[in-house]
């Protein structure tokens, strides 16, 4: 069979070599420049020739700006997904660590860095609860994460009996205005997530042990990874990543919302599926996860410039969605 | 056979082709089978019997040649037009639908209507007339879940019985049961053939073809290269067609040396999977685990390489009592395990051969922290020049043939040279070929002083590799002998050993 797989090979190349160098030479560019990049440049192009402003520097900042907290959220949500997972509870996980932390600080009178603290460590327990549910307490995560999330967006009405909180230090709300060499401050800390987060998925032995879950999990546990600690300690990470995205949209607002977060879950997970992501675990990255986010905030960001409908968004969105996989799909038969 | 006119009854085949492009699949193949025949089709993976079969069977069309079905010219266009002549093709996975019950899957797709709506009494009526003509004892109205594979296997027989048909092919029916429940389907095969069906077996179990074909075709590269009568042919000589060229089971390591034993296991226990566990292994010494399936020899294998703790006994490694809570301290303390369970418990498939043989190891690949992409590559290629897997090692593994997936698995774990390397079932599923090319890596790690053990199911690769062999049933050792003793019979009558008349121990 070999054999003959060799000379059918040659004789099909003489006849059709011409068409199989341009066909390699597509191949080619595709593995360098992934297919998501390919649609988010398209869809820059796009807006650029409707919008004059879309194209300006303070356009672009505003777009990172809109985009931070669902960005800081999907790099976690990336790594759950990664290892065949899912967190539902991260947008309710947002809201109840804010609400705690604005709560502790104005009502309780608690210093704020140590409210901060009490955020991100709720933000990280909550994590760790979703974890040991849906490892040692072998429930599945899409059933965990539902009843933490229920819970979560129920004790953050709950605190301040669904009333928001105003009101943080001035400095702290101006963290959000703030500039680090001329980029927006939540750029540079969306981009520091995603850069660390980068690192040790693709170069740390337990970053990359991830990818060996999501493919096959009893597979990875014979190869002697710990599985299980590795997955919590993912859900860990990103309940913690959660609350950091929590302390920007409450910097931003100056206020801590009961329900801030809530909506934006399936924006979180779209960015993520759109970034090449597979539901079945074991593929995936930050690369790709950071140029969904992109899409959605161009097309998002577009959208409104050129006056449609903020109703008809999520439908143009949930287009970009389908798109999105069909064109992984095809990309991965060749 | 091959001089039968095609106007008579039967199946008759001649200069059947088939090409994909330039490339030839079947190369101009003749062939009959006679109603009331059972004719074997051998040869390795990819020498053009699934192909042969599909044509047959409508699924594919062909590029040249003719088929006669009882004296009229026969080509059909598909699966349906085939089924319509009489001729089915029973395939070797299973595809049954686990949470219908089993006379839906039976009728699915043309269940028996009345006043428009299906009628259960009927089907469940008639499928219980069909099993039962099968000898299955089996309530048609319960799910299919949880029924064991021989039993699933036999409803798929009776799917494709119940059109009734005069020409059966069987692809590899029994690649996923034990000895025992093949009996089953053997019985279905000879019950078939006393009605005059027809029928065109194919199985990589060659003992089992002896013992039920009538005339036995052997493929190779698209060619039929040899024909015999079925209660004649030898083993030897069906292997060596298949192959092309001489096969031996014998790939003998020399003789163990020193007295110290590496692996020292006293007493090993765990639950009802096997009690009582003891015995030594020196270095270089290749140990072989009989026994048959479910006597327990994949689960100390398991529990050596700490895939399942266990509960009661020692085990010493050099001398050292080694405490064993995660497949890692295994690892770490140098002893592996290559499972039988190649995809669901040895290889990541849609991850590339290099991460997957890397898996195990990134700890110790990892630079300051930091695992590089070449350096993965690296140990890819090193790997697959070590053991000559053919294929890309940069692609997902599933592109690999079964052969070169088993050669990444052993790769995987020789990264490192182990102290006991265990292979558990190390050429199931893969062409004779490659099974060669396996025992000889299995013999040269124990020349180099590597102590193995070898589980399997096959009594001639245990005997072929071995220099001790211990026979397991029930979850104890039922015995042990040295390679001079263990004869067939010997190895079978201890394997078979009740657990009432054991004499147990070592």
């Amino acid at each position: 069979m070999a054999v003959l797989d060799q000379t059918g090979q040659k004789t099909g190349a003489t006849q059709k070599g011409k068409e199989k160098t341009m066909l390699n030479a597509i191949k080619t560019v595709q593995r360098f420049i992934p297919g998501p990049l390919i649609g988010l440049i398209l869809v820059c192009i796009v807006f650029s020739t409707l919008s004059p402003y879309f194209l300006t520097t303070r356009n672009m900042f505003n777009i990172f700006s809109q985009m931070s907290e669902i960005g800081i959220m999907a790099a976690g949500a990336a790594l759950v997904i990664i290892i065949g997972g899912i967190d539902l509870s991260v947008g309710a996980v947002l809201a109840v660590t804010l609400m705690l932390n604005a709560w502790l600080y104005r009502d309780m009178g608690v210093p704020f860095v140590l409210t901060t603290l009490a955020g991100l460590a709720l933000g990280a327990f909550i994590g760790f609860v979703n974890g040991v549910l849906s490892t040692y307490g072998r429930i599945q995560p899409f059933v965990a994460t539902l009843a933490t999330m229920s819970a979560c967006s129920g004790l953050a009405l709950f605190i301040t009996n669904g009333s928001p909180v105003t009101g943080f230090p001035t400095w702290f709300s101006d963290i959000t205005s703030a500039r680090v060499l001329g980029l927006p401050l939540e750029f540079v800390i969306l981009v520091t997530v995603y850069l660390v987060v980068a690192f040790w998925l693709y170069f740390r032995p337990s970053g990359r042990a991830l990818y060996a879950i999501g493919g096959n999990e009893e597979v990875a546990r014979l190869s002697g990874i710990n599985t299980r600690r590795a997955k919590v300690m993912v859900y860990v990470a990103a309940g913690f990543l959660a609350a950091l995205a929590g302390l920007i949209v409450g910097s931003r607002l100056d206020a801590a919302h009961p329900t801030a977060g809530v909506n934006d879950l399936l924006s979180v997970i779209a960015v993520v599926v759109i970034g090449g992501a597979s539901l079945a675990g074991g593929s995936g990255g930050m690369m790709g996860t950071f140029i969904g986010l992109m899409i959605i905030g161009v097309l998002r960001n577009g959208m409104a410039l050129i006056n449609v409908s903020p109703n008809l968004q999520p439908v143009v969105i949930g287009f970009a969605i389908i798109l999105a996989v069909m064109l992984d799909r095809r990309s991965a038969q060749r | 056979m091959l001089d039968t006119a095609p106007h008579a009854a039967g199946l008759h085949v001649r200069g059947l082709c088939k090409s994909y492009g330039p490339v030839q699949v079947l190369k101009s193949v003749d062939f009959s089978v006679l109603p009331g025949q059972v004719v074997a089709l051998i040869g390795e993976n990819g020498a053009g019997k699934s192909t042969f079969n599909n044509i047959i069977a409508g699924g594919i069309l062909p590029s040249g040649g003719q088929m006669w079905l009882d004296g009229e010219v026969y080509a059909p266009h598909s699966p349906a037009e085939a089924m319509q002549h009489g001729v089915v093709l029973i395939h070797q996975e299973i595809r049954l639908l686990p949470d219908l019950s089993v006379a839906e899957n039976i009728f699915l797709g043309r269940q028996p209507t009345r006043g428009g709506r299906v009628d259960r009494a009927e089907m469940i009526r008639q499928s219980r007339e069909i099993l039962e003509a099968l000898g299955f004892d089996i309530d048609p109205a319960r799910q299919v879940r949880g029924l064991s594979m021989a039993v699933q296997q036999g409803i798929e027989i009776c799917k494709a019985l119940l059109r009734k048909p005069r020409y059966v092919i069987f692809d590899e029916p029994t690649a996923s049961l034990g000895e025992a429940d093949a009996e089953r389907i053997f019985e279905q095969v000879r019950r078939l053939k006393s009605n005059g069906t027809a029928i065109i077996y194919v199985s990589h179990r060659l003992d089992e073809i002896k013992a039920i074909a009538d005339h036995v075709v052997c493929f190779r590269d698209g060619v039929r290269v040899a024909d015999w009568d079925g209660p004649s042919v030898s083993k030897e000589q069906m292997i060596n067609g298949m192959v092309g060229r001489e096969f031996t089971f014998e790939h003998r390591a020399p003789a163990p040396n020193g007295d110290r034993p590496v692996l020292e296991v006293r007493g090993l226990s765990r639950g009802s999977a096997f009690r009582d566990i003891s015995f030594d292994l020196r270095q270089g010494e290749i140990l072989g685990l009989a026994g048959l399936i479910g006597a327990g020899r994949s689960e100390v294998g398991r529990a050596l390489s700490g895939a399942d703790l266990i509960e009661a006994g020692e085990i010493r490694l050099d001398g050292r009592a080694l405490r064993l809570s995660s497949p890692r301290d295994a690892i770490e303390a140098g002893i592996v395990m290559v499972s039988e369970d190649r995809k669901g418990l040895g290889l990541s498939l849609n991850q590339s051969a290099a991460r997957n043989i890397a898996q195990p190891w990134e700890r110790r690949l990892a630079r300051a922290g930091m695992v590089m992409p070449a350096a993965i590559d690296d140990l890819g290629r090193t790997q697959q020049k070590r053991f000559d897997i053919r294929g890309r090692m940069e692609l997902p593994v599933s592109s690999m043939s079964g052969g070169n997936q088993q050669k990444v698995l052993l790769a995987k774990w020789l990264v490192k040279t182990p102290r006991v390397f265990i292979v558990d079932e190390p050429t199931r599923g893969v062409d004779v070929g490659a099974k060669m090319a396996i025992y000889e890596i299995i013999r040269e790690l124990a020349a180099s002083g590597i102590s193995v053990i070898v589980i399997s199911s096959e009594l001639e690769e245990v005997l072929g590799l071995c220099h001790r062999v211990m026979v397991m049933s029930g979850g104890r050792i039922r015995g042990e002998l040295p390679r001079a003793e263990a004869t067939p019979e010997r190895v079978m009558s201890l394997a078979v050993v009740s657990s009432a008349d054991a004499h147990g121990g070592n």
